[in-house]
This record gives structure tokens, C-alpha cells and sequence, in this order.
């Protein structure tokens, strides 16, 4: 589905870690085969959207994240950035207007903060390194609208604090006023508040939604907490082994998954009102494959306790199951 | 803190217990004041920020707790006797035999140049005298209860899945058959699926072998669905006690509704995002009264120098200076 408004879009994505064969593999001869990490995804965001991307770890959903941020190269696939073919552009000056646009929040502020460096210097890094500002006048008020925008008030009061100096929230806060002071139009945030306290959990988040309201700024936010994805996302993004299973506005993701695989997430994961989708599905065995040896057929099958023949045998299809609702099952034509 | 009027005589009592820190010359109180009592085959969560004690008062019960550690007032008591928790050599016959450990990172717990089976089998031949070949069968009977193949006992730990490490510190915990299990966290590494599993695991075994339950957790929607009784902690004390049931439907400590508040909850379809004021505690820098005033939306002039005592209320308890008055008035409680 093109969209004129589509700010990101991922055009079969793929990305295969090559597999180091030992000295008989290489004396016979024989492939060593490929970690498939992301094998095959279509997504598309659109300005003033935000996307969650959900998966167990070993789906490939930080693999996409650094794909979008041009921290890793597809093996396969294009990145279109406002419709602009971004897949092969490399180095660091053809990427500056790139990178300029899209930003990363990382999920460990503790290691994504210089130590000896002050929020001042950690915030104003990016304005500098990208050549965005004439002066130091022009540096600080940046930097100050930056440490605003992302809860840090008044300013003033932070700028020469140094990263121990500051609690985890606030560490986050500074991390996230680093990829603001650019004034991006995308932010890939992995996994921001996963690390944080309960309590300070909303609080980041709210500064992410107010970002999107005041900015019509799109976000990514790869999580792998289905009820958190529901509350900040307009649309939900099911990953499972290197592929989308199941896409669809957060409530029908919620409220109506149609992949045995989301709705065993959903079970799975407790909740202190119940669980809304009353779904019946039997727990999963097992756990996520290896992304070097992915079964054959739908990848999930041998966990689906739903699995019949066709799955064992053909990749499924995505079909359109709802309303912008995608699913990747075999379950789906029957 | 003993109620003989409760069905049970307590396994555990913890009474009055307050553990320091000391750290540079510095005096840091970790847990104050901190009483309850387990009884057998009871799961009860200690739920609470980083910094709110749940660890420490765990690590006391079990008498690990670090070299700069003191406890400087309370008692721990198992079957009616007092544990002597600051004297690791004295508490050696008592942890693992009556009080097991389960960690959060199976990793860096397991030995990784031994296999699991001769790991698991290890504290059956210290502990309870066994021979090497009646502590293997014993340990191959422990990996079938914890549902791994006793086949399976020949892997190294990095031969196995984060689910199946945390299953084989399970089966280690259980070895000397243990009364009471206390889980530090024994889910947060793993993945939503996994974490299912491991749960569901704990529930059958709690009830399979009679055991009390301590999970530590700071995720409150965990113990919704694997425990009885939840202790909420902030800034080294029990705020609130009470069971799930209760506590979930009807929170008292205005911390404890926050808190829940902050837990997206797609059953009620309601996308407010409620944050909590300002930041948790510093032990270093401990507000005066009770601990959570800075913060709460309804704190008053008492709260910001008088700490609330942890009241009763039926078979609840709640340390927050709006019920103390409401004890006297019954006005205002959800003003």
C-alpha cells in the first residue's frame, strides 16, 4: 500500500549474517549457511505515526532498528525514506542529512551516556558532529529547547551535570533530548523504558507521545510488551523469527489477533485485569528457533498447536484479514 | 507480628527487621522496621523499585546479605526459632535445607564448566550425605520435576535456553527439599512466553510439595497471577500488605493505585498514561516522614514529618497517614 504520507517504508527487508563454516566444511566444500535475522519484512510508517514493533528476543526487531538508523546493511531488500531509495547510501557525509532526519534511542542509558562528558556536551554532540548550528548562542538554545522538550526543567539546571548525577529516568530523559536537539522526523526507540522503574516508565512515555503531538514526529518503538505497545501505538507490528506474523491497528492487535502466535503472546503475558482477548489457545512448548536453522514451511509451526500439513509444507502468505489487519497463516483461508 | 488467630502457625517471622548499609564511612539504612510472617505453602510477592529493599529483605531472610551489610535491630525466626542471619558459618545447615534461592541471571549462577546434573546433584551430597550414584538418580528425579529430560542433565549451562537454566536453578533449589523458595526476580531476563512457563512451573510445584513462596519482583501484574498476598515497598519499608485480590481492587496506599495505574491495562480500554511525579527515593537523601510525600497527590502537613506506622486493617496493613484518620472519622478515605 503506497502512501503519500508514508514517511518510512520497508520494501522486503532482509538481513543474513553469513555463518563462518569450520576448516571440514570449508575442505568439503559445503555452505555454512546464514543466520537469517530479518528475513523478509514490509512496513511502513507514516509521519506522526507511532509503530510498535513486538517480538521475543531473537525475532529481529533491534536488526530492524538498526536497519532504519543505517547501523546495519540489508543483505536484501529497500529503505525508502520518503520514497527516497536509502539502501545503499554509506559513509558518514552522504549519510549526514540521513541521519539528520531519523534518530535512535537506545534502551541502557547507563552505557549510551559518556561518562566524563556533561548533558550539555552529550546533547550538543549531534548538533555539532551533523553541522546544524553557526554559534554558541545559537548551540545552547538548541540544546536547552532539546533537555525541555524531553522533561528536563528548567534547563538550566542540567546542562552541567555529569551522567552520575542523575537518576535513571533522567539519564533516559538526557538520551532522549540527544536524538531530539537534531529535531528528527523518525526516532527508532528500542526498548526505552524496559531498564527504567516502573514508576518513571510513564512518565517517558508521555514525553514520547507529547513529541509526536507537538512535532508530528513518527516513532518506532520496539518492545517486547504487548500492553505497553497497545497504550503509546496506533499500529502494532508482531514479529517472530526474522518476519511480520500479524499487523494491525493496536486494537484489533489487542482486542482481535488473528496469528495463533499473537494471541499465545497475549495469553502469555499476566495482567491484572484478565486477559481481553478470551482466545482459546493452548500454552506454548518450547522457544524461539535458532534464526540459523528456521524451519521450514510457516516458522512457527512446530510450536503452533494449531499446525496442520500446509503449514509443515508452504510459507504462508500475509492476507489483509481486517481493515489495514494483516496476518501471515494458513488459518486465514480456511 | 505473630496472629495465632490465623489458620496456620507461621513458618517465617520476620520481626521488626532494619538492615544498614555501610558504605565510605556512611550509614545507609536499606530496610526499616520491616514485619510479616510466611506460612507453609503461602506465596507472597515483595513488590518495589530499585532501592525499595525487597532485595535486601530477601537476602536477610535467606543470611546472604553482603560483608558491609549490618543488621542493626529484628529478628528472623524459622518454626518459632530465631535464625542467627548475620552469621553466614551459623546459617550454613538452615539455607538450602529449609530456604532456597532462586536468582535472576541462571547464567551467572551456574557454573558453566560443569555439567547441569553433577551441579544439581552437588548439594544433595554435601547436604543430606548421599552417595554419588543416589545423589544422580536424585538429581535426574529433580530435572524430571522441573520438566527437563533427565537425559538432557549431561549439558553444559550454555547448551541450554535462558528457560531451561532457570528450570535447572529451580531443581537445585529444591534439592534438599526446602520449605520455603525465595524467587529474586527469576523471571525478568526471560521472554514473555518463557516467563509463562516458569511461572506456571512454580504454581504446580508450590502446590505439588507444600512450598512458601517469596518472589520478588518489580512488576506487579506478575504477582497478580502466581501469589496470594502482595507487600508493596518503598524506600526500605512495607507500605501496604495485603492479598492480591484485594490489594488489586481496592489499593489504600496511594502509592500502591500509582503504581497500578502506571500498568497499561488493555482490559478496561482506557489509554491514560498517568505518570508518578518526580523520582524514587535516594537512600542517601531520604525524605523526612513518610517517605513517599514528595510525590503523592494527597499528601498532607502530617506526612511530610511524622512516618506512618503500618496499620491493621482486618488482615490488611497499610502505613499511610490518610486512613490513620480515617480510623477515627471514616471520612475522606478516597478524597
Amino acid at each position: 500500500m503506497p502512501d503519500a504520507a508514508d514517511i518510512l517504508r520497508l520494501e522486503s527487508i532482509k538481513v543474513h549474517f553469513p555463518i563462518q563454516g569450520g576448516l571440514f566444511d570449508r575442505v568439503l566444500n559445503r555452505p555454512a549457511g546464514a543466520v537469517r535475522a530479518v528475513d523478509g519484512i514490509d512496513l511502513n510508517v507514516r509521519r506522526g505515526e507511532i509503530v510498535a514493533l513486538v517480538g521475543e528476543s531473537g525475532s529481529g526487531k533491534t536488526t530492524v532498528g538498526r536497519v532504519i538508523t543505517k547501523l546495519a546493511q540489508p543483505t536484501g531488500g529497500r529503505l525508502l525514506f520518503e520514497g527516497r531509495d536509502m539502501t545503499s547510501v554509506q559513509g558518514t557525509s552522504a549519510l549526514r542529512p540521513y541521519r539528520h532526519r531519523v534518530q535512535m534511542i537506545f534502551q541502557d542509558a547507563y552505557q549510551a551516556l559518556n561518562p566524563r562528558h556533561t548533558v550539555f556536551d552529550i546533547v550538543a554532540e549531534p548538533l555539532r558532529s551533523l553541522r546544524l548550528v553557526k554559534n554558541g548562542t545559537q548551540l545552547a538554545e538548541r540544546v536547552s529547547e532539546a533537555l525541555a522538550a524531553a522533561g528536563l526543567n528548567p534547563p538550566g539546571d542540567f546542562v552541567s551535570r555529569f551522567p552520575h548525577e542523575l537518576s535513571g529516568g533522567q539519564r533516559q530523559r538526557v538520551v532522549i533530548a540527544g536524538a531530539l536537539a537534531v529535531r528528527p522526523e523518525l526516532i527508532v526507540a528500542d526498548e526505552p523504558v524496559s531498564m527504567l522503574d516502573v514508576s518513571i516508565r510513564a512518565q517517558i512515555l508521555q514525553v514520547l507521545i507529547d513529541l509526536r503531538d507537538k512535532y508530528n514526529m513518527a516513532l518506532l518503538f520496539i518492545t517486547h510488551d504487548l500492553p505497553l505497545a497497545w497504550l503509546i501505538a496506533d499500529r502494532i507490528a508482531v514479529l517472530y523469527l526474522g518476519r511480520l506474523v500479524e499487523i494491525g491497528s493496536a486494537d484489533e492487535i489487542t482486542f482481535n489477533p488473528r496469528h495463533p502466535y499473537t494471541i499465545a503472546l497475549r495469553n502469555a503475558t499476566p495482567q491484572i485485569g484478565g486477559n481481553p482477548c478470551r482466545a482459546e489457545l493452548p500454552a506454548l512448548q518450547g522457544e524461539v528457533p535458532s534464526a540459523a536453522r528456521v524451519p521450514k514451511g510457516c516458522r512457527f509451526h512446530p510450536r503452533c498447536p494449531l499446525a496442520f500439513d500446509r503449514c509443515r509444507q508452504e510459507e504462508p502468505p500475509t492476507v489483509e484479514v481486517g481493515s489495514r489487519h494483516m496476518s501471515a497463516c494458513w488459518l486465514n483461508e480456511r | 507480628m505473630t496472629n495465632s488467630s490465623q489458620d496456620k502457625a507461621p513458618l517465617l517471622e520476620i520481626d521488626r527487621l532494619s538492615v544498614d548499609y555501610g558504605l565510605k564511612g556512611v550509614s545507609l539504612r536499606a530496610i526499616d522496621d520491616v514485619s510479616f510472617a510466611l506460612r507453609p505453602g503461602e506465596a507472597v510477592g515483595l513488590v518495589g523499585e530499585s532501592g525499595s529493599g525487597k532485595t535486601t529483605t530477601a537476602m536477610a531472610i535467606a543470611g546472604l546479605l553482603s560483608p558491609n551489610a549490618r543488621v542493626s535491630s529484628g529478628v528472623v525466626r524459622y518454626r518459632g526459632n530465631r535464625l542467627p542471619i548475620d552469621d553466614d558459618a551459623a546459617m550454613r545447615p538452615h539455607r538450602w535445607s529449609e530456604t532456597s534461592v532462586v536468582f535472576q541471571g541462571a547464567m551467572n549462577a551456574l557454573n558453566p564448566v560443569h555439567r547441569v546434573m553433577k551441579q544439581i546433584a552437588e548439594p544433595c551430597v554435601l547436604k543430606l550425605g548421599m552417595s554419588r550414584s543416589e545423589a544422580t538418580a536424585r538429581a535426574r528425579e529433580l530435572l524430571e520435576l522441573v520438566g527437563i529430560p533427565a537425559d538432557r542433565g549431561v549439558a553444559y549451562p550454555h547448551e541450554l535456553s535462558g528457560g531451561m537454566r532457570q528450570r535447572v536453578m529451580i531443581a537445585m533449589a529444591l534439592a534438599c527439599r526446602p520449605s520455603i523458595i525465595i524467587g529474586d526476580e527469576p523471571t525478568t531476563a526471560l521472554d514473555v512466553i518463557t516467563q509463562a512457563q516458569i511461572l506456571k512451573l512454580l504454581g504446580e510445584l508450590r502446590s505439588q510439595l507444600n512450598l512458601a513462596l517469596i518472589l520478588i519482583t518489580h512488576d506487579l501484574s506478575v504477582v497478580a497471577e502466581s501469589c496470594d498476598r502482595v507487600m508493596i515497598m518503598y524506600a526500605g519499608r512495607i507500605v501496604e500488605d495485603g492479598t492480591v485480590a484485594e490489594i488489586f481492587a481496592n489499593p489504600k496506599h496511594p502509592y500502591t493505585r500509582l503504581l497500578i495505574d502506571t500498568i497499561p491495562n488493555p482490559a478496561n480500554g482506557k489509554k491514560i498514561i498517568r505518570p508518578i511525579p518526580g523520582d524514587p527515593p535516594n537512600l542517601i537523601s531520604r525524605p523526612p516522614g513518610c517517605a513517599f510525600h514528595p510525590r503523592c497527590p494527597s499528601a498532607m502537613g502530617v506526612c511530610a514529618t511524622e512516618v506512618p506506622g503500618l496499620d491493621k486493617f482486618g488482615r490488611a496493613r497499610v502505613a499511610c497517614h490518610l486512613h490513620r484518620s480515617s480510623q477515627e472519622d471514616k471520612v475522606a478515605i478516597h478524597a
